[in-house]
């Protein structure tokens, strides 16, 4: 039976497979015997890229591709404004728009561009997650773009700005102090 | 091909066994109607029972069950509020000692409870380490396994506490997003030591393979590597779906986002990934605009579960029954007040008390009619004593929306209703 995650790979894995495990054996010097419970195979790397999901905070893990405010609207409109509302502000889920200065007042308004401390999290979240109904569906040029179209709307970026691997990490984001360590416990 | 029994002679066998077989055939349909749907009888000494049956199932009688949620301020309920519903609470008023049935844990997912096929599921172990590795469901059970009785709390339980006014709730209502469970599984530690963990890795991000993809970065402090496990074993069978089927990282002590359900990889790096459930979820706002960022333990926090929210009690005498426990050790101390926080009383705790668990906490009391508050207070082994929530809100305001800890106040009316209240 097919792994999950390995499937569409599973001719070429199984060569690469056996020729990183037959490699691995000789160039670390490490064999299955010798793991202590002998449990578990070395992965592959076509096994780990496409398992390797997560950008980092750095931008570490974002794919190539790119996108634009405009194309940004277009697929916000057609596939997240039905939960988050035509400008990102309306909902019914999370609100991704506005609120600034809202955090230190009784109700404040938690968005990407009043409290998220780094934009790479937008790629992390929105190519895992959504669209909540047919997450991971969004191409990686389509991610970037409804990126571009969330930070503009947030008065981040200008609406020419061209959001990718490159740009993407560099963007300071308003909140990207305002978090502290846990300096719990901190009640007396 | 064994056909045996079918090869006896027929008109013997029937001779021989007439009585018997109208007999046992008789005994036989009921029990086998009664083994589909067990009825109350009048008098269950006079009927035979129930046949063994191969998987167990509570009395008719019993009604208990989870709440389903969808969020602060909203709605509990099942019903027409179900498809709004993304967590389910535990019953605590109806719960006895401190194991939570694995049908009552509390639910809180991001995109719903995967089916996941063990065969197929695999962890993967990488990023940092010598060695990456994939493991299936029957590597990780062959080697060396470890079990313990832990609490698994969601930091959002309690949210409701942070409103200005009190809500007239019930306990499940307010702080049903806390349970335990013996969880069996392999160490952390066991599983890095197989990959080699490189020079530099401190921090390790673990994914769930549900429809969220839920990604939290996890500290590689002496405390995790000595305290998590990878289960997939809970109260003796495997995980639940809704609790990581079949597989789930257990951060004893940790709020119940990190326990990554459904895990698929754990990705070892030199720093926190920064994803959206430790940024825009689950960090802790203060009046100054600032939050705290990875408050990953959950303070220590009792709850008295009987008399509590909605119940109707009357004059004479009660035991008072609550939980406490301690994201960083064991409760050493559980005190309960009768008079609003003027003075407490050392309550009996259940032995035996452990770790990051709940721990059953009693005390016998005769309730003379009158208006009363009762409050519980907990102390853990670091000295650490579950606040007011006056002081908690002293500090944290009102905006924070997890990590809520104080102590819980229930007034018994004269009327014998108990009634939530801030005091």
């Amino acid at each position: 039976m097919d792994e999950y995650g390995t499937s569409m790979h599973k001719p070429l894995m199984v060569v690469i497979g056996s020729l990183a495990i037959a490699l691995g054996g000789v160039c670390a010097g490490w064999s299955a015997e010798e793991s202590g419970y002998g449990v578990g195979r070395l992965a592959t790397d076509e096994e780990i890229r496409a398992w390797n999901i997560d950008v980092s905070s750095t931008g570490e893990g974002l794919p190539s591709g790119q996108g634009t405010v405009k194309q940004g609207a277009q697929v916000f409109a057609a596939k997240c404004a039905m939960c988050h509302g035509p400008t990102g502000t309306e909902g019914p889920k999370d609100r991704l728009v506005g609120g600034q200065n809202t955090l230190t007042t009784p109700k404040p308004i938690r968005t990407i561009g009043s409290y998220w401390p780094y934009a790479t999290t937008l790629y992390d979240y929105i190519h895992r997650a959504m669209p909540f109904i047919a997450p991971q569906s969004l191409t990686p040029d389509e991610t970037y773009s409804v990126i571009a179209w969330l930070l503009f709307q947030n008065k981040i970026i200008a609406e020419d700005a061209v959001i990718d691997a490159q740009t993407l990490p560099n963007i300071q984001m308003p909140n990207r102090n305002g978090f502290i360590p846990d300096p719990r416990p901190d009640v007396r | 091909m064994n056909e045996g029994p079918k090869r006896i002679n027929r008109r013997t066998f029937l001779r021989d066994s007439a009585s018997v077989i109208a007999f046992g055939a008789a005994a036989f349909a009921l029990s086998a109607a009664k083994a589909e749907e067990p009825k109350p009888v009048d008098d269950p000494m006079r009927v035979p029972g129930v046949l063994p049956r191969p998987y167990g199932a509570r009395s008719p009688f019993e009604k208990q069950t989870r709440l389903g949620g969808a969020g602060p301020g909203a709605p509990h309920g099942w019903g027409n509020n179900a498809p709004n519903n993304f967590n389910s609470l535990t019953p605590l008023q109806d719960l006895h000692g401190i194991v939570t049935p694995s049908a009552l844990h509390f639910e809180r997912h991001h995109n719903g409870v995967p089916a996941i096929d063990p065969a197929r599921h695999r962890l993967l172990v990488h990023g940092l380490v010598d060695r990456p590795m994939i493991f299936t469901l029957d590597d990780l059970e062959r080697v060396p396994a470890v079990s313990r009785l832990s609490f698994i709390e969601c930091s959002g339980n309690s949210w409701d506490c942070w409103r200005d006014e009190a809500g007239d709730f019930t306990i499940q209502e307010m702080h049903g997003l806390t349970s335990t469970s013996e969880w069996t599984g392999v160490r952390l530690s066991t599983l890095l030591e197989t990959v080699g963990v490189q020079r530099g890795a401190s921090w390790m991000l673990a994914e769930g393979s549900d429809a969220a993809g839920l990604d939290r970065s996890v500290p590689l402090t002496n405390e995790v590597l000595d305290e998590a496990l990878i289960c997939y074993g809970q109260n003796g069978e495997a995980l639940r779906p809704e609790q990581g089927y079949p597989l789930r990282l257990l951060l004893p002590g940790f709020e119940g986002n990190i326990n990554v359900k459904w895990l698929r990889r754990l990705k070892l790096g030199t720093a926190p990934f920064m994803t959206r459930w430790e940024t825009a979820k689950y960090t802790d706002l203060l009046p100054d605009g600032k939050a705290y960022q990875f408050s990953l333990v959950m303070e220590a926090k009792s709850v008295i579960t009987y008399p509590s929210g909605h119940q109707q009690i009357h004059p004479g005498f009660h035991e008072i029954r609550g939980l406490a426990w301690s994201g960083r050790g064991r409760v050493t101390k559980a005190e309960v007040s009768v008079d609003g926080g003027r003075t407490w009383q050392l309550a009996r705790l259940q032995e035996p008390v452990m770790p990051r668990c709940h721990t059953r906490f009693r005390l016998p009391w005769k309730w003379n009619g009158q208006e009363v508050i009762l409050q519980s207070r907990c102390t853990d082994e670091t000295g650490y004593v579950q606040p007011t929530r006056q002081d908690l809100v002293k500090v944290r305001g009102t905006n924070s929306t997890y990590h809520y800890n104080a102590i819980q106040s229930w007034r018994v009316e004269r009327d014998g209703r108990v009634r939530n209240i801030y005091a």
